[in-house]
Parts: C-alpha cells; sequence; structure tokens
C-alpha cells in the first residue's frame, strides 16, 4: 500500500474512533464502516484499529475472522449473498447458484476479476416465506428466477460502470 | 432496481399484516400507561399476563425484569435481541417494519421496569436495508419527547435507544454471545450463571428481549393483562406470532393463540397434506404427520415461531444435511460436543446418503447428540442435533440401507 | 479453605466472567455467613460463596478431569471435560465454571457424566494427530493421560490420519504443531490476559476455528517474546520449544569439539520434576556429575556471571546517578531497567521501544559467560574458540532466540551455540540413562568455580534485585547489608507479588567507594540523605502496568532501578521448566533457592573472588570498562509493534 494510502486509512480510523469511542465496546462500529467503505478490513487497518481501543492486533483479526460480514480480504462492489438455508434450498436456490456462477463467471466464495462481484453463501437471511431469496449489499430480493439472476447482475454492472467515481454511494443506496 | 424486490414488510408479498393484533394496539398508550403508575407496577401486571419470551426459550418474563430491578448496577441496560437468525423465522422483521413503535415502547417500559437509561437495538446485518427507518423511527420518538430526558413526559426518568448491527453469525441470538459482541468480542457465549440480569452488557445488569415479546410488553401495558391471557392455555398465555415458510398454499406470518395444534396451522396455511413439519427451526423438532396433533405452547413444543413445512415428496435426510451444515458453520466453535459433534453427525448424514452407516454407528450418533444435548455451554450445541434425532428416530425406513445414487 | 493460593497477577476480570459477587448473598437463604452447603456424591462440605464445583470437589477429594482449566488462567469453559449432574439442571455443568451460590447437590461419576465425558475426549481424539511414541509430550500430555483414565481403546469417531498444518517452526523458542490442538485455548489465556503480549487467539468460527497468530503469520514475524509461557500450559505437544538435544548428541560425539556447559540456578531446582521428583527439589550438585557422565567437557555456574552482572549493572546503575544528579546529564535515563530476562527485553522492544535507553546495557549472565568462554577461558586453557561449543542450560526459551541475536557474538563466533531448557536436559540425562537424582554430587568446573548466593537467587522474581541491593547499599553507605536486614534476607523485594516497591534511605553517612569503581565515582557525598526507590515485576502483564504508570509519569517513573522479569514467577517460572507448572509449584522451587542462598557462605557478589580475580587478570579497566563493554554489554533494537 502506498504510505499516501495508509495515511487516509489511518485519518478514516481516528475519525471514526473519534465518533465511536476508544473503548473496546467500540470495536464493531469501527470494522462495520471500514469494511463497508474499503470492502475489507486490511491488516493495516486492524493495528490502527487496535492501537487505538487498546487491545492486540491479534484480537482484531480474532473478530474480523468470526463475523460472516467482515473480511480481510478484498470483496467485490458487490456481494452477491444466496440463502442455502432449506426453506431457500426447497424453493430452488440450487438452480439460482448455478446461473449466478454462470452469468458471473466465478464460484461461490469468489471475487471477480474486476473486483465487482463477490457471490457467497448465506445462511437464513430471513425471507423464507419468498424465496429463493437473496441480498446485493444491503438489497433483498425474493422469489428470484433464473431468469431475473441476469437482470440482478446487469443492473448492478450498470452501476458499477456508470458511476465508477461514486461506487461507495452506489452500492448502498 | 426493478428487478423482483423483496418485500421486507408484508408476509407473503401483498398479503396484509394489518390483520395482526399489534396493528390495533396504540403503541403510546402502554408507554403512558407504564409511565405514570408506580414503576412496580409494570412487573407486576407482565407476572399477571402470564408473558413468556417469544425469542424460543419462554422464559416468564416478569422474573427476568424483576432479577435486573433487583440487581444492583450503576447502570443498566434494556438490550432487544433483533438477531432473528433461527432459519425459518422473520416474524421480528415484519414487527420491525411494521410496528417499531411498539417495540421501541416496550423497550422504554423495560428502562423504566429495572432502571436503565439506555437501550439497545441489537441489529442483525442481513437487515442493514431496515437500519435507516428504524433510526428514523427513533429520531421521531426523541422528537415527541418519547426519548431522552423526561422521556414520555416523565420527569427524571431518562431513556435513549441506539442501534448497534451485527455481523453475520447466527450464535449472536444467544444473548450472552449478543452481549459479546456487543462489547467488541467475538461472538462467543459466556458462561451461565451468572446470568446477563446481574452480569450482562459491560458486566451490568441487563435484560435482553426479543423483538415480538417488547411488542407485547407495551401491548400488555395497554390493554391489560386480562386481555393477553383471555387467549392461550395456561401456562402459554397470549397470542403469538409465527412465520410460515416450506412447502405450503400460504406461506407468510400469522398470528395464533398458543396452544394451536400443528394440524388447525397447518390448515390454515395450506399445507394439510405436509409429511412433515420442522417447528422451531434448525434448532427445533421434526414432527411427522402422527405428532401433528400437538400442541405449540411451551409446555409441549416451545418455539420462536419458525414452522417449517416438508411436502411429501422431500427427502428428509437431505433436511437432516442442511440444518447439520448450518450448524458446523454457525457454531461459535469454543466448545467441543457442539463444535466437533456437528461435524460427526453431519459426516453421519453422509455416511447415511451413501448407504454407509451401520446401526451400531447410528446409534454411536444417537448417543453423541444426547452428549451435545447435554454438555454444549449454549444454546446452540444443546439444540444443534434435535433435528437429526427427530429425523433419525420418526423416518428411519427412508434413510436406512439407501444405495450410493440415491434412493 | 479453598485457599487458592494464586498469583495476584492472574486474578483478573475473565473475559468470560466469573461468579458475580453480589447475586448470591440476597437470593440465597441458606448463604448465612457467606458460605454454603454443598453435597457432591453424598459427600458434604460448606464452601464460601462463588466456590465452583471444581474447587469444591477437590476439598473433598474428589477428583474432576479438567483440561481448559488452568490454575493460573481465568475460566474458559469450553472443553466441556468437567461436566457434573446438577440436581434440579436439565443439562450437565461444567464443574470449573460453575459457582455454588445456592444450596446445590451434584453428581460427578454416573453413567450420563462418564458417557459425556468419553465422547468429548472421542470427539477430541478425532480432531488430534495423535503420534503419541513421537511426540514431545508424550506421558506428560493431558489428552494422552484423559484417553487412558477413561479407557479408550479404539477411536469411536475416527482417528485423523492426515496432516492439515504443517509444523510452524519459524520462532528460535516455540514450535507450533496445530494437528495436535484441542482448542482449549490455554495457549491464548496465557498469551493475551496473563502475558499481555497478544500473539495468539482464536481465529475463525464453526468447524474453522483455529489458534492463530495476526494475520496467520510465522512466529517468528509478530510480537512474540519467546517466552515460553504457552507451552507450560498447553496440555498436548500442540506447543513445545525447538530442540537442540540431537545436535548437541553430534558435537559431544565429535572429539574435535570441546563442548562446555552452562547452568542457570532454576533448572537445578526444576530438573527433580522431569524424573518425576516433588517440586522444590534442587539437584545442583548431581547434576554436575551428571552432565560430565553425559560427556560434557566442562560444567560451569552461570551464577558466576550473575555475579558478574550485578557488578556490571550496579556500575551502570551508579554512573546513571552520579551523571544525574552530580553532572546534572539531562540526557540520562531513569529509572535504570534490568536487561537479564530475553523475554522482557524483546517485550520492550516490540511494545515500549521509546524506554530501550532506559535499558541496562549489560548483557544477561547467559550471554556474558559466551562471550568469557570464547575469549577468557579459551586463552587461560589455550583452546581454540573454533572449537568450542557452548551450550547453555536455562529455564528459558527465550534464550534460544537470545543467543541467536546476530549481536551476540562479541567473541568473534557465535557466544552460545545453543540454549537448552530444562526439560530438553531431563530428556537427555534420560535418554543416557542416568538416573539423576541418585548419582553422586560434584562441584562446577574451575575458573569460574563457585558462586554466591546473589547469584542463585536470580532464579527468582526480586532476586536481581535482592542481590543488586546487597552490592549496591553496601558499596555506597559502607554498611553491611546483614545491618540493616537480618541475614542479609532483604525481604520486601521477595514473593510472588505483581509489582512490589521498596524505597531505601541512605544515611547521612556515607562510606568510602571501593576500589573497583573508584575511577568512576570519586565520592559518595552526593548521595548523602537519598531516598532510593527500586521496583520489581515479573510476567509481562505486570510490567506493562509499571511502563504504563512510567509513560504517564506515575510513581514508577521515580524509580532509579527495576527489575523485570519476562515469566509470571521469574525464571523459576521460565518457559522451559518442566511442565506442569502452577502458584504452587513455582513457590515451591523458589523455595529450593531461597534455601539455596542461604547456605552459601559468601552471599554478595562483589564478594565474590572469581569475579573479583577476572576483574584483576582480563577485565582490566574495570566494571564498565571499556573491555567490559565489549564483550559483556550490548545494544537493543526498536522493533514496535506494527508487522508489515
Ligand atoms: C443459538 C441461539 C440463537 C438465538 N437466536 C435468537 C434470536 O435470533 N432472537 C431472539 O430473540 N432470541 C434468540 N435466542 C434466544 C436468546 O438467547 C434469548 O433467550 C432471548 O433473546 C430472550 O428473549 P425473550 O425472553 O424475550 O424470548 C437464541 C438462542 C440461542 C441459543
Ligand atoms: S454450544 Fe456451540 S455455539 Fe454454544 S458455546 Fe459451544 S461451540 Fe459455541
Ligand atoms: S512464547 Fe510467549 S509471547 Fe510467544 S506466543 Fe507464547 S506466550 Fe505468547
Ligand atoms: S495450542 Fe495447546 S494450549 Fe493452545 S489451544 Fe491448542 S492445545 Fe490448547
Ligand atoms: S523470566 Fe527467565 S525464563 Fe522467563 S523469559 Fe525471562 S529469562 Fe527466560
Ligand atoms: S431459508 Fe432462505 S431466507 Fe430463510
Ligand atoms: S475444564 Fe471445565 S470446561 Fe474445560
Amino acid at each position: 500500500m502506498l504510505v499516501t494510502e495508509q495515511d487516509r486509512l489511518r485519518q478514516d480510523i481516528d475519525a471514526l474512533v473519534e465518533r465511536h469511542g476508544h473503548a473496546r465496546s467500540a470495536l464493531m462500529p469501527i470494522l462495520q464502516e471500514v469494511q463497508r467503505n474499503y470492502s475489507l478490513v486490511s491488516p493495516y487497518a486492524m493495528q490502527v484499529i487496535a492501537d487505538r481501543l487498546g487491545i492486540h492486533p491479534v484480537e482484531v483479526h480474532g473478530v474480523v475472522s468470526f463475523y460472516s460480514y467482515l473480511s480481510e480480504k478484498p470483496k467485490g462492489r458487490y456481494i452477491v449473498r444466496l440463502c442455502r438455508t432449506i426453506s431457500c434450498d426447497m424453493a430452488g436456490k440450487t438452480r439460482i447458484a448455478r446461473q449466478l456462477e454462470n452469468d458471473l463467471g466465478i464460484e461461490f466464495g469468489e471475487t471477480s476479476r474486476d473486483g465487482a462481484f463477490t457471490l457467497e453463501w448465506a445462511n437464513c437471511i430471513g425471507m423464507c416465506d419468498q424465496g429463493p431469496a437473496l441480498l446485493v449489499n444491503e438489497k433483498v430480493f425474493t422469489r428470484v428466477t433464473p431468469a431475473q439472476v441476469h437482470e440482478i447482475i446487469a443492473e448492478c454492472r450498470a452501476i458499477f460502470g456508470n458511476q465508477a467515481h461514486q461506487l461507495r454511494e452506489g452500492l448502498h443506496s | 432496481m426493478t428487478a423482483a424486490h423483496g418485500n421486507p414488510s408484508g408476509g407473503p408479498s401483498g398479503k396484509p399484516t394489518g390483520g395482526l393484533t399489534f396493528a390495533t394496539v396504540d403503541s403510546e398508550a402502554g408507554l403512558k400507561v407504564a409511565l405514570s403508575g408506580p414503576r412496580p407496577d409494570i412487573v407486576m401486571k407482565l407476572r399477571e399476563s402470564g408473558l413468556r419470551g417469544r425469542g424460543g426459550a419462554g422464559f416468564p418474563t416478569a422474573v427476568k425484569w424483576t432479577l435486573a430491578a433487583a440487581a444492583r448496577g450503576e447502570q443498566k441496560f434494556v438490550v432487544c435481541n433483533a438477531d432473528e437468525g433461527e432459519p425459518g423465522t422473520f416474524k421480528d422483521r415484519v414487527i420491525l417494519n411494521e410496528f417499531p413503535d411498539l417495540v421501541f415502547a416496550g423497550m422504554t417500559i423495560g428502562g423504566r421496569a429495572i432502571g436503565a437509561r439506555e437501550g439497545i437495538l441489537y441489529l442483525r446485518a442481513e437487515y442493514t436495508y431496515m437500519r435507516d427507518a428504524l433510526e428514523a423511527v427513533l429520531e421521531r420518538r426523541r422528537k415527541a419527547g418519547l426519548l431522552g430526558a423526561n422521556a414520555g413526559g416523565l420527569a427524571g426518568f431518562e431513556f435513549d435507544i441506539r442501534i448497534q448491527m451485527g455481523a453475520g453469525a447466527y450464535v449472536c441470538g444467544e444473548e450472552t454471545a449478543l452481549i459479546e459482541s456487543l462489547e467488541g468480542q467475538r461472538g462467543e457465549p459466556r458462561n451461565r450463571p451468572p446470568f446477563p440480569v446481574d452480569t450482562g452488557f459491560m458486566g451490568l445488569p441487563s435484560i435482553v428481549n426479543n423483538v415480538e415479546t417488547l411488542a407485547w410488553v407495551a401491548c400488555i401495558m395497554a390493554k391489560g393483562p386480562e386481555w393477553f391471557k383471555a387467549v392461550g392455555t395456561d401456562k402459554s398465555t397470549g397470542l403469538k406470532l409465527f412465520s410460515v415458510s416450506g412447502d405450503c398454499a400460504r406461506p407468510g406470518v400469522y398470528e395464533f393463540p398458543l396452544g394451536i395444534t400443528v394440524a388447525k396451522l397447518l390448515e390454515a396455511v395450506g399445507g394439510s397434506d405436509a409429511k412433515a413439519v420442522q417447528v422451531g427451526g434448525a434448532s427445533g423438532h421434526c414432527l411427522p404427520r402422527s405428532e401433528f396433533t400437538r400442541a405449540l405452547a411451551f409446555e409441549d413444543i416451545s418455539t420462536g415461531g419458525s414452522i417449517i413445512v416438508f411436502g411429501q415428496s422431500r427427502d428428509m435426510l437431505e433436511v437432516a444435511r442442511n440444518f447439520l451444515e448450518f450448524f458446523v458453520e454457525e457454531s461459535c466453535g469454543q466448545c467441543t460436543p457442539c463444535r466437533d459433534g456437528s461435524v460427526k453427525l453431519l459426516e453421519g448424514v453422509e455416511l447415511l446418503e451413501e448407504g454407509e452407516c451401520s446401526t451400531a454407528y447410528l446409534r454411536e450418533l444417537k448417543g453423541l447428540s444426547k452428549t451435545m444435548q447435554l454438555a454444549s455451554k449454549c444454546g446452540l450445541g444443546q439444540s444443534a442435533p434435535n433435528a437429526f434425532l427427530s429425523i433419525v428416530e420418526h423416518f428411519q425406513g427412508e434413510i436406512l440401507g439407501r444405495s450410493a445414487a440415491g434412493i | 479453605m479453598v485457599d487458592k493460593n494464586e498469583d495476584p497477577l492472574t486474578v483478573r476480570t475473565p473475559r468470560s466472567m466469573q461468579a458475580p459477587a453480589g447475586q448470591a448473598a440476597t437470593a440465597m437463604p441458606d448463604a448465612i455467613g457467606g458460605t454454603i452447603r454443598a453435597v457432591i456424591d453424598g459427600q458434604t462440605i460448606k464452601v464460601p460463596v462463588g466456590t465452583t464445583i471444581l474447587e469444591a470437589a477437590k476439598e473433598l477429594g474428589i477428583r474432576i478431569p479438567t483440561l481448559c482449566h488452568h490454575p493460573d488462567l481465568c475460566i474458559a469453559g469450553v472443553c466441556r471435560i468437567c461436566t457434573v449432574e446438577v440436581e434440579g439442571q436439565r443439562t450437565l455443568q461444567a464443574a470449573c465454571t460453575y459457582p455454588i451460590t445456592a444450596p446445590i447437590k451434584v453428581s460427578t461419576s454416573t453413567r450420563t457424566v462418564r458417557q459425556a465425558r468419553r465422547h468429548v475426549i472421542d470427539l477430541l481424539l478425532s480432531r488430534h494427530y495423535g503420534e503419541c511414541y513421537s511426540c514431545a509430550r508424550s506421558n506428560n500430555c493431558e489428552l494422552q493421560a484423559l484417553a487412558k483414565e477413561y479407557g479408550v481403546e479404539f477411536f469411536r469417531f475416527g482417528q485423523k490420519e492426515h496432516r492439515d498444518h504443517e509444523i510452524e517452526d519459524s520462532s528460535y523458542s516455540v514450535v507450533r504443531d496445530m494437528d495436535k490442538c484441542v482448542l482449549c485455548r490455554r495457549c491464548v489465556r496465557t498469551c493475551i490476559d496473563l502475558q499481555e503480549v497478544g500473539v495468539l487467539e482464536a481465529i475463525g468460527r464453526g468447524d474453522q476455528t483455529a489458534i492463530g497468530t495476526f494475520m496467520n503469520k510465522p512466529l517468528a514475524d509478530v510480537v512474540c517474546i519467546n517466552c515460553g509461557q504457552c507451552i507450560n500450559r498447553c496440555p498436548t505437544g500442540a506447543l513445545r520449544e525447538k530442540d537442540h538435544i540431537e545436535e548437541i548428541w553430534e558435537a559431544i560425539d565429535d572429539p574435535a569439539k570441546h563442548v562446555v556447559i552452562q547452568t542457570a540456578p532454576s533448572p537445578r531446582a526444576g530438573i527433580g520434576e522431569t524424573y518425576g521428583l516433588a517440586p522444590g527439589r534442587a539437584l545442583t550438585f548431581e547434576m554436575n556429575t551428571a552432565l560430565r557422565r553425559a560427556g560434557f567437557d566442562k560444567v560451569f555456574d552461570t551464577n558466576f556471571t550473575a555475579d558478574l552482572t550485578i557488578i556490571e549493572e550496579g556500575t551502570e546503575l551508579i554512573l546513571r546517578l552520579y551523571n544525574a544528579l552530580v553532572k546534572k546529564d539531562p540526557k540520562v535515563a531513569l529509572p535504570q531497567l534490568t536487561s537479564c530476562s530475553p523475554g522482557w527485553v524483546k517485550f520492550i522492544e516490540h511494545f515500549y521501544p521509546e524506554y530501550l535507553p532506559n535499558v541496562s546495557s549489560a548483557k544477561s549472565p547467559q550471554q556474558m559467560f559466551g562471550a568469557l568462554i570464547k575469549t577468557f577461558y579459551a586463552e587461560k586453557n589455550g583452546i581454540d574458540p573454533k572449537d568450542i561449543v557452548s551450550v547453555s542450560l536455562m529455564p528459558c526459551t527465550a534464550k534460544k532466540f537470545e543467543c541467536n541475536r546476530p549481536e551476540m557474538a562479541d567473541s568473534g563466533y557465535k557466544d552460545v551455540d545453543f540454549g537448552v531448557t530444562t526439560r530438553e536436559l531431563g530428556k537427555m540425562l534420560q535418554q543416557a540413562g542416568i538416573d539423576l537424582p541418585n548419582v553422586p554430587k560434584s562441584e562446577f568446573d574451575d575458573p569460574f568455580g563457585g558462586a554466591t548466593g546473589s547469584g542463585v537467587i536470580f532464579g527468582a522474581t526480586g532476586g536481581v534485585m535482592e542481590a543488586a541491593l546487597r552490592s549496591v547499599v553496601e558499596f555506597i553507605t559502607g554498611l553491611k547489608v546483614e545491618d540493616l536486614y537480618e541475614h542479609a534476607d532483604i525481604v520486601p523485594v521477595r514473593g510472588f507479588d505483581g509489582v512490589k516497591y521498596l524505597e531505601i534511605k541512605i544515611p547521612d553517612a556515607v562510606g568510602p567507594v571501593p576500589d573497583i569503581i573508584k575511577h568512576l565515582v570519586p565520592d559518595w557525598n552526593w548521595a548523602k540523605g537519598a531516598t532510593l526507590k527500586f521496583a520489581v515485576a515479573h510476567g509481562t502483564a505486570n510490567a506493562k502496568k509499571i511502563m504504563e504508570d512510567i509513560k504517564a509519569g506515575g510513581k514508577f517513573s521515580e524509580c532509579h532501578f527495576i527489575e523485570v522479569m519476562g515469566c509470571p514467577g521469574g525464571c523459576i517460572g521460565g518457559g522451559g521448566q518442566p511442565i506442569p507448572t502452577s502458584p504452587e509449584i513455582r513457590a515451591a522451587r523458589a523455595r529450593a533457592i531461597y534455601s539455596e542462598d542461604a547456605a552459601y557462605a559468601i552471599r554478595k557478589s562483589h564478594e565474590n573472588p572469581a569475579v573479583l580475580k577476572i576483574y584483576e587478570e582480563f577485565l582490566t579497566d574495570g566494571p564498565c570498562g571499556h573491555k567490559s563493554h565489549h564483550l559483556l554489554h550490548t545494544h537493543y533494537t526498536a522493533r514496535g509493534k506494527y508487522i508489515a
């Protein structure tokens, strides 16, 4: 990482610490915002956060590795999380999964080379009566049909392509 | 976006939730009652109502609140458990979408009852899309004087609520894991005792309650305990929301009095020809048709309200596998029976799928299941083998002696 | 009863919280006078509120097996081997976590309990790469013992037949074999809670949970201080020291090599345990014989350089005080911090590098000895230093790292070739068929010969301070320490309090400056009436407390001299000492050391004739002189805590 990038990250973290406080109980909100803004919690970020909160970097790593929504590796701009739990399974998640893999050209657990998409399994996302259900970042899609997979992805790509500079906003709208 | 958007609010898309009792209760009426009377009246009314926790375990809410009220601590906390991660459960999502005021009123009432100044709503990461709306409701309540200094107009009563997001871990629905998460730790359940009512968030007395429980608290305050316990059974009073999914005609959120039989419920949702029903989500039990006469009540089958219907053509071993995969991944990983036991059960299911599991080994796995139920540290491990056990018990004919290719 | 006799330093608020203090009294009618009646397997006992079932059972002589529990650490309750039946409870309860706050009836060995324990063992074995015959911990492994105790005669849930992890041996000190890990997290609690270094933590979730380092980097690349405390508390062979037994045998077998060994005080107090003796019996002189029988050419006493350290470090302290107080040199760094514990040295290099100028530049006794053996001793005996293989027997895994520091080659060669631990030497002697407890006694070899009691007590926390004070106080006041402290036992710095503090007022009458440092300070007038302040800390968690206080300008920043030992209890509790460890075991080893001190005729470093002689013959420009600076002093590396 370039020094300037590290500086920016450090400043961001300092601002977050300013807002959420130095107590360990501030850790989750800080990590969540770093994840949201950078698509990962980098090793350097973990160390800066640990330093500011007076805990050990390995403890931060332990926390990041515990939660599915935090990651030490970069995630795509769009994280597609398809529910694989029983109700969605019965509603046909397998075909949606296959179509997602086909259309994105990646497998579950992978990130597309352009950094646009990460494809992941999710455990029950609370849409069981409207399965198969998936989340794209924070947005929920239900009763998804294989044919709609293409539509959902195309829409994300459009945003990704057109507003590359506003990704952070577009992503979480 | 134009593609098939989810409908986070309603039950099945389009099905109005206006029919729920929550739609008929004025959230602020309950708050007013709770703030105007003497403090102990609140738990007294709750005790009379017989309200038991709607999160699954069914612990009497009045007892929990009484303990927390009596516990010493320079500060106390009201925590609303909106981690709703149990497979097949989605009623809390609906409540938070449609009736957030009831939940926040319930939390405020809890604050008054136990002497807390801070409330925390722990919202699962998967529900981030609801956050802004909930924040807006909180802001509106602050402006209306329902939160903050002299909350609800009660001089000297200070209470506010903040939202903290989960980060994708089912186990954080377990109350002590939830507290660990709030404290910035890995979501690993604590040793109990001590219990959160005296050693909770930051080591201080805390009550952790389910979203629905808190909404009912507001209702009970508004309408009185008699109104509440007019329905239900002696030990399971009142109404309960059920999240129904799977092979039925009309999945969605339903409201029934506790004590309703499985058969009756199936009838209402259009699932009468089911082969089996999973009550209580992945950690619940799988009932075959012969047990459809059982009652959904704490004294019979306790449940947080997840009902998953399996049609005649479903392969029950696949169901067991799906649940065990869930537990292998969602176990917090700290204690031996749960972490390693779930793996062994899943491997057992694989053996069954291959048709390579001896009856003797299956018996061994049943023994292991019992150990998991008894010796695991928290409710997750204690209930992880439930589905496996009931499927193995009730559908033995279906799962033994398969050929590798399938049935 | 239930006198836990814990190190105060281990009593911290555990993350998963112990018994609530206030809760019981109000709710429990039986809690009269703060005690409660517990019935365990039909036997009745009264225990204080909050006593765990495990502790109560122990009082009754009922054994409940444990695995994740350790007397030095906070309670985890994760292995679930200790579960018992508690009347009225739906599930089994972990005896190690369950606080008795109400009358209680417990059964510790019902069919259900035994079955559950057996299952827990079976599950652990199914994920454990068992190769006991080739494992460093065979016969001293808690998992193996449990399997035997519960009659495991087949692997109910299978056995791990392939490795999933490579053995991680990047560190000079600690080897990690994660295929043998049972996830008891004792190492995590040791490293984070007990030592507050923060290298190890549980990483991942569910079946993927594993003990890892920051970003799973090799141990050599993270902030590990090599203290080995995690090894001491690991129940299995998942953590062990890097072993040099084979290399040493090879050197011994090579006729061209002159193999010498120096032995530190703590291993003598511990090695008996590797032969099954109760802790607390020193085998100093038996070991001398045994080492010669094993093939070492010379056996030296590290206490000699411990005495030398006191002279060098004490002189350095006097110089710092003189320069600060008399010459008013603002650059003098005070308090002076001890440097003989390499675990502590690496700790300060990582976490408080800005305070490195405070650390005494004197080498540790091991490294002083190493430098002298390949110079002074080689010269004196006409041996080519390249043919000398210098081994040191230490209680310590960090010494293995220390002797591999690139700067530790002032003799022109690697000053110390191998640091071996008490545990390794125990194995070597057993391999050589030596029945250590029963061999005749013999003396150390010259020219370093006998030491003083001061050198011996280096092994226990407060020992370096006591030794230093015995000399420095005598130097300055001209009085005998015996006149100030009975038997020259400076009791205030003894014992296992995490942090100890002591003030000594210099009287208005001072003595003459001893010859040995006359060229450095002209007189003691400047010290008249001064109050000198000292502190002692052991375990890096306590060191951290002191350093934070110094940073904040608190009372320890006004100290003149502070002893810090990296390990809880000091070196007697070192990471290379026999396993198991507990407060009681460390106390027994300390007693052995102090009684050895008491038995010495000479108990002050500056009275050691061999030390005085080396200043006459070899280090002729005196303590902190040019030659001693070259051979006996060193410098440190500011490492910082960020990892690239
Ligand atoms: C693994 C596990 C997951 C749980 N998940 C939830 C949950 O998502 N929501 C919830 O309200 N309770 C959940 N619980 C139950 C809580 O621990 C706790 O009992 C509940 O929040 C108490 O609230 P109540 O008394 O109002 O039901 C879970 C328990 C376990 C063991
Ligand atoms: S039962 Fe499972 S989730 Fe609960 S503490 Fe044990 S490993 Fe963690
Ligand atoms: S040797 Fe010490 S610092 Fe290193 S991992 Fe072990 S306990 Fe931690
Ligand atoms: S390495 Fe040893 S001490 Fe650490 S968790 Fe594994 S078995 Fe326990
Ligand atoms: S205290 Fe002793 S055993 Fe521990 S690191 Fe220091 S020198 Fe080694
Ligand atoms: S099972 Fe897919 S959302 Fe619940
Ligand atoms: S020793 Fe009690 S749970 Fe491990």
